[in-house]
């Protein structure tokens, strides 16, 4: 099985759990298996069906953003990682 | 949430934010949570990748920014536990941008910048339901 592993602070959502192991073909169908496992996840990642902009999905060093987004294509030995992109500023 | 936070880091923190100004400036959070209890035991200035022009009201880092420190606490036993961000001319609460682009569990620690000195520091952190931030207590020591 494929592994995600969880920024800091959505470890609250995992039983603080850093890495799960997931089900899947692709990387779409790898959050899947992780949202099933541990639904809280899903608003902080999801904006309805589309990842939230400031949510990168890396396969080692490579963002998938540069791959097929959600439909690149993983296998088991993939470790994936949630790395969220900090942003802010007075408005 | 009450955040505890030493007077030398809240002195390095007003420093660069004022460095930082007439532009907004940042960093990582490093320390330990427990419940409702933050303790900032150290801060890792990260720059400001947001474009040049928008930096007056906009500060970036790099998802390898934080993959980098995630690692380096993780490799310390520290947490990233949140991060700190200047508001230049403008009050140390937090922004729809801010809020759009917040992690839950995650101290935002915003300091007011006014003619390059820093006025006012306080933290926040998103609701559950991200509708909106609730104001913690900074506890300076």
């Amino acid at each position: 099985m494929a592994k995600i592993r969880i920024p800091t602070p959505l470890r609250a959502f995992t039983d603080g759990a850093a890495s799960i192991e997931v089900d899947g073909g692709t990387v779409g169908e790898a959050l899947d298996s992780l949202v099933a496992q541990h639904p809280e996840l899903r608003d902080h990642l999801f904006q309805e069906e589309e990842l939230r902009s400031f949510v990168n999905i890396f396969i080692g060093e490579e963002d998938i953003r540069f791959l097929q987004g959600l439909d690149t294509e993983i296998n088991a030995a993939d470790s994936l990682r949630i790395i969220p992109s900090i942003a802010g500023g007075r408005g | 949430m009450r955040v505890a936070l030493s007077d030398a880091l809240q002195k390095r923190i007003a420093a660069q934010m004022e460095a930082a100004y007439p532009d907004e400036g940042g960093g990582f959070l490093l320390g330990r949570a427990r419940a409702d209890a933050v303790l900032v035991e150290d801060i890792v200035k990260v720059a400001n990748v947001f474009a040049e022009e928008e930096r007056h009201h906009r500060y970036a880092m790099t998802p390898q920014d934080w993959m980098r420190l995630e690692d380096a606490a993780d490799a310390r036993g520290l947490s990233l536990i949140g991060y700190y961000h200047s508001h230049p001319d403008s009050p140390a609460i937090p922004s729809e941008y801010d809020r759009e682009h917040a992690l839950p569990n995650f101290v935002y620690l915003i300091t007011s910048v006014r003619q390059a000195r820093a006025r006012d520091m306080r933290v926040w952190r998103l609701k559950p339901d991200r509708s909106a931030f609730d104001a913690g207590e900074l506890h300076i020591s």
